[in-house]
């Protein structure tokens, strides 16, 4: 039997009203099973990154059931959402989201403080997660003085740091260069394999796609072909 | 995320644009210094007032009196006494009084909230003498039974002493010949005294202390023993008078400490009705104390107007801090945070930064006003000594300080409210 993670059933969503309505996702259905790797792939304006905002419960859809885990979204308390997207979530960004004056350490360990772990357990699994990205030496820089590569393993690093279940990866290597987004997605693509973390990526790049188990293509706000399969 | 740790990342973000903080600082130190500064001498004239009252009497009674005209005393001391002019001595609060009948005191017993009646017999020593110095005319405080004097040097009287003791007032001090208050301190002085048949007496008493000019005129207060000695020294010669027939100048009337002002008010307006005066220490100092209040509450309102321009402020830099961190805030919430822990983020940076201000405001007052409070008692105020401009107590600093950072946390509730309800992805895309 099928392990799903995240199923979402005919979401709809749109934004803005009257002529200026635009329909980002007009009825679409996926199922993410338990450690596969999935690509989201479409044009800019083709839905791709709402549809991943909304299987990551960062929104509501218009109409549509989503469930995580066997848990209605809708029907979830506030808490209890916020402790599944704390607990089971991992983000990783385009534009990296690292607090530039604060350490890198403090932003890797954002998600555990949060959580409402004790100092020196932050520490302990921070310097962990650092360490599993070869960025231990980094820890007490701050994060303005990182590269692009360095950034992006650090919002790695943030984003395993408190074990998730699945990695949602929006653009992961957008900002990085042929040589360091290789060795970002190589981290990536690891991470799903050794520790079975499913994998969500939005991406324009086919090569990236053609490496996940799975690529849902996003046309105008429609699913037009899926290919791969998740065994 | 835990409480401490939400303290600690407001605190941090305080930091992070310092000069936008320190103006909102500024701004609410001004008002906090205000305040604490205007708190002070509130409470500095205030405890003045409060230990004058000590010294004319305790609150539970009310001394009556027929009404008569005030007699102007001189503002510096004693009047030399001349044995030729006829004088009434004073009492102690500067009134001529009329005699009052055992028939009028039976009619005042019966008035409602009346403990009791005490009859005093008022001790009128012409003159007052130390040794080798002229004669003075002192007025008596009759009321000095009861008083909690506030003294300059020497002890109050010992209770039911046989001794005859005298506490005088600082003015008295050099014009009866001596250099120093402490010098004062145990010396004799000797009161002249008329009895029924115009012979002159004398009696010595020993000074047991000296009091602070006080606001309500300088009297000399004599204890139990002497005053009995005084009026009785005063009645030598006089026929026998049935008790039904003695009349007294002032009366004591007792009432309990529980009692309303508005008893106390319903006790005077009968003495009216029988034709006398009714006052209480608290009517002598009320047109004072009322006055002193109304200032220092429109200094605080003064105070109060700039704090709450300054918690304007504090809503102004929020707003912009809010909209600065609005993609931190996504990331925040995005990874489960709680809107109720971003909220609570924002407001205590509020109040953190009232703190800031109105501790480095009362600081300030604190020091700036004891520098000022020591130099005006030895220069404008050196006349009123026992007063202390002003006052800080802890209470009323850290009441200070606890409204101000009230008013901060007021003020940050409409950013951290706007902060609380974003949506994360809307914050995350935010530019």
């Amino acid at each position: 039997m099928v392990d799903i993670v995240i199923s979402g059933k005919d979401i709809k969503k749109s934004y803005g009203s009257g002529e200026g309505r635009f329909d980002a996702l007009k009825g679409v259905s996926v199922e993410i099973v338990r450690g596969e790797t999935v690509a989201i792939v479409g044009k800019s304006g083709s839905g791709k990154s709402t549809l991943m905002h909304l299987l990551a419960l960062l929104d509501e859809p218009d109409a549509g059931v989503i469930s995580v885990l066997d848990n209605d979204a809708k029907k979830l308390k506030s808490n209890v959402l916020n402790k599944l997207r704390n607990e089971t979530f991992g983000f990783v960004f385009q534009q990296f989201f690292l607090t530039p004056n604060a350490t890198v350490l403090d932003n890797v360990i954002l998600p555990l403080k949060i959580a409402g772990v004790s100092a020196s357990e932050r520490k302990r699994k921070g310097l962990d997660a650092l360490r599993q990205l070869e960025m231990e030496d980094k820890a007490d820089k701050k994060a303005s003085t990182l590269s692009g590569g360095q950034k992006q393993r650090a919002v790695i690093a943030r984003a395993l740091v408190n074990s998730p279940t699945i990695i949602f990866a929006d653009e992961p290597t957008g900002n990085l260069d042929t040589n360091t987004g290789t060795i970002v997605e190589n981290i990536l693509f690891d991470l799903n394999k050794e520790k079975g973390i499913t994998l969500i990526l939005v991406t324009h790049d086919e090569e990236l796609a053609a490496r996940c188990d799975r690529q849902i293509r996003v046309r105008d706000g429609l699913i037009i072909e899926t290919t791969g399969s998740s065994s | 995320m835990k409480f401490l740790d939400v303290t600690k990342d407001a605190v941090k973000n305080t930091a992070r644009n310092k000069v936008r903080t320190s103006l909102t600082v500024v701004a609410i130190f001004i008002g906090a210094f205000t305040l604490t500064l205007t708190n002070s001498i509130g409470a500095g004239v205030s405890g003045y007032i409060n230990d004058q009252i000590g010294s004319i009497g305790s609150p539970t009674i009310m001394t009556v009196s027929n009404p008569a005209e005030v007699v102007e005393t001189e503002d510096e001391g004693p009047e030399v006494y001349e044995p030729d002019v006829e004088t009434v001595p004073s009492n102690g609060f500067g009134l001529d009084v009329d005699v009052i009948t055992e028939q009028d005191i039976t009619a005042i017993e019966k008035i409602d909230n009346v403990e009791y009646v005490e009859r005093t017999f008022t001790p009128r020593p012409t003159y007052i003498q130390a040794d080798g110095s002229e004669k003075y005319v002192p007025s008596v405080n009759i009321a000095s039974s009861v008083m909690i004097p506030d003294l300059t040097a020497g002890e109050p009287f010992t209770a039911e002493s046989d001794e005859y003791e005298v506490i005088i007032p600082s003015t008295y001090v050099k014009a009866l010949g001596f250099s120093t208050d402490a010098e004062a301190v145990g010396q004799t002085v000797t009161f002249g005294v008329t009895d029924y048949t115009f012979t002159d007496q004398t009696v010595e008493g020993k000074i047991v202390g000296v009091q602070n000019k006080s606001l309500f005129g300088d009297s000399v207060s004599l204890n139990n023993a002497l005053s009995e000695e005084l009026v009785s020294v005063q009645e030598q010669g006089q026929p026998v008078v049935p008790d039904d027939e003695k009349t007294y100048w002032t009366l004591i009337v007792h009432f309990s400490d529980t009692l309303s002002t508005d008893g106390q008010s319903q006790i005077k307006t009968d003495l009216e009705n029988l034709g006398f005066e009714g006052s209480t220490v608290a009517d002598q100092l009320g047109t004072i104390n009322s006055v002193i209040n109304g200032i220092i509450g429109v200094l605080n309102a003064f105070a109060v107007i700039a704090l709450i321009a300054a918690g304007f402020g504090i809503v102004n830099t929020l707003l912009m801090s809010v909209q600065e961190r609005t993609r931190e805030i996504g990331l925040m919430k995005a990874m489960g945070m709680s809107g109720k822990k971003i909220y609570l983020l924002f407001s205590l940076e509020a109040v953190f930064i009232g703190f800031l201000g109105s501790a480095l405001g009362a600081g300030a007052a604190i020091g700036l006003g004891t520098i000022i409070s020591n130099v005006l008692s030895d220069t404008l105020l050196a006349d009123l000594p026992g007063l202390t401009i002003t006052l800080f107590t802890v209470p009323s600093v850290a009441g200070v300080i606890a409204l101000v950072m009230f008013i901060a946390f007021l003020a940050g509730t409409i950013p951290a409210q706007r902060a609380a309800k974003q949506n994360p992805i809307d914050a995350l895309r935010y530019e």
